[in-house]
């Protein structure tokens, strides 16, 4: 049994970190989805122009990777504003408009797979187009996009370790920093590890369970 | 109640309705037939506004479906429609695909849409079925709810694209026969069917249509039983329906 006492020791860095990490995933799921709500109603709502603008959205926020994000807000957006904005701030809106570009598609592909009859179903029913999508579309699309709104969630907490670039210590850094001061790297990743894992199954059981408060 | 008048519509180069004048008055029931292809279901989603047109008016209790005095909802909310896939909102019980639209679109109370809602489950015979889901229903329970779904508005007028062509044989009866009754209390329907039995019951008028153009708009009697003033294209069809 190989000693962990020192995990225990630095349990409470490691676990400041492994909040921050939460946390930081927590507002990029929350923002993400709001900014990803916020361009699927342009999409919806507004013509060629609206779609040609969230297109390029989409675009460069995917062809650039996260941890360049971080970065070009973290140093770029002080340049504009003429005063620093802070990691912490510039991390959150990094990541909330990073994951309302992957938000946006999930929420297109999940509108897409209702099949095009029932939009016809309720506009005949004299629904608008805006409750027809409220109470016919938007509750069957949630139901298939679930799984992967999980999936997208696991990566964005994996993720969050891209924080290092602007000095803040999630989750990873933490375990990183405490692996190299004490020379334990096999027992210090092999628990972060485990805490990774852990966290994973929590978050799958609680969308099973929301799942299946969807699903009637 | 629905007048047409000179329509045209265009996909591109193909010219989907051609010149269509016709007019279906209150508490008719109008049968529309022809071959797959021929546009029966864009002559009957013109008349709710779910497809536009060209050139030409319809009028639907006098209204030009294109008038900007009254929106597009407030038509449907006269003219319901029923559906050859039924289209019934998975996600929702029975009761509350009844429900929905009297509560989002006519802001009925939900007592009042549920007791509006446990008459038209009698009315299609299916009172049993208010908590079940779609999925859990036979083809023809499911038509039967989606007549009574957009019943639920109390609706003018009622069209219906090939209610019955989606159903097996032996569910396709008892569809016809809410259909039927629904005629008797003298609704104003246009069906697009290739049940000729059912017509000939029901219908007060048969059209006729092939490549986008009316061919025959005549009494049933006249329809069935003067063959020989119909044009051949329309003897070939009934031929080559009513000999299966
Ligand atoms: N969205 C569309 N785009 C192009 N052509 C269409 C479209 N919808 C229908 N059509 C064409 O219009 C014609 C009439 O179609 P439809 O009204 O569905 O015929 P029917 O209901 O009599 O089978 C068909 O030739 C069909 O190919
Ligand atoms: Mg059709």
């Amino acid at each position: 049994m190989p000693d962990l006492s020192f995990i225990a020791r630095n349990a409470s860095f490691l676990f400041d970190g492994l909040l921050l990490s939460l946390t930081l995933t927590a507002a990029g799921v929350i923002g993400g989805l709001a900014v990803g709500i916020a361009l699927v109603l342009v999409r919806l709502f507004t013509g060629v122009v609206g779609n040609c603008v969230v297109d390029a959205y989409v675009f460069v926020f995917r062809a650039i990777p996260l941890i360049l994000v971080i970065f070009w807000f973290y140093f770029m957006v002080p340049l504009i504003l003429g005063r620093p904005v802070g990691a912490w701030t510039s991390a959150i809106v990094a990541f909330t408009l990073f994951e309302g570009a992957y938000y946006s598609e999930i929420l297109r592909a999940g509108l897409k797979s209702v099949r095009a009859g029932q939009m016809h179903a309720a506009l005949a029913g004299g629904m608008n187009r805006a409750q027809a999508l409220r109470y016919v579309i938007f509750p069957q699309a949630i139901t298939a996009m679930i799984p992967i709104f999980l999936t997208q969630a696991i990566i964005l907490f994996q993720d969050t370790s891209l924080v290092f670039v602007v000095s803040l210590h999630d989750f990873l850094t933490a375990t990183t920093i405490i692996a190299n001061r004490d020379g334990r790297l096999v027992e210090t990743y092999a628990s972060a590890c485990l805490v990774y894992y852990l966290i994973c199954l929590a978050a799958t059981a609680g969308v099973d369970r929301l799942k299946r408060t969807f699903a009637r | 109640m629905i007048e047409f008048d000179h329509v045209n519509k265009h996909y591109g180069a193909h010219h989907v309705l051609r010149d269509i004048t016709m007019t279906v008055s209150r508490g008719e029931v109008v049968v529309v037939c022809g071959p797959s292809g021929s546009g029966k279901s864009t002559l009957i989603k013109c008349v709710n506004a779910l497809e536009s047109y060209q050139s030409g008016h319809i009028l639907v209790e006098g209204v030009d479906v294109k008038s900007k005095a009254r929106s597009a909802a407030a038509l449907r909310q006269r003219v319901g429609m029923v559906f050859q896939n039924f289209e019934l909102y998975p996600h929702l019980s029975v009761i509350d695909n009844i429900c929905i639209a009297q509560r989002v679109v006519l802001k009925r109370h939900a007592g009042e849409a549920r007791e509006r809602a446990w008459r038209l489950l009698d009315r299609v015979g299916l009172r049993d079925k208010a908590a079940a889901y779609p999925m859990n229903l036979s083809g023809g329970q499911q038509q039967r709810i989606a007549i009574a779904r957009a019943l639920a508005l109390d609706p003018e007028i009622m069209l219906f694209d090939e209610p019955t062509s989606a159903l097996d044989p032996e569910m396709i009866n008892e569809v016809l026969d809410v259909m039927t009754a629904l005629a008797a209390d003298g609704m104003t329907m246009m069906v697009v069917t290739h049940e000729m039995g059912f017509a000939r019951r029901v219908a007060s008028r048969v059209v006729f249509m092939d490549k986008g153009e009316v061919v025959e708009d005549c009494s049933t009697t006249e329809f069935f039983n003067d063959t020989k003033s119909r044009a051949d294209r329309t003897r070939q069809f009934l031929d080559k329906i009513l000999s299966h």
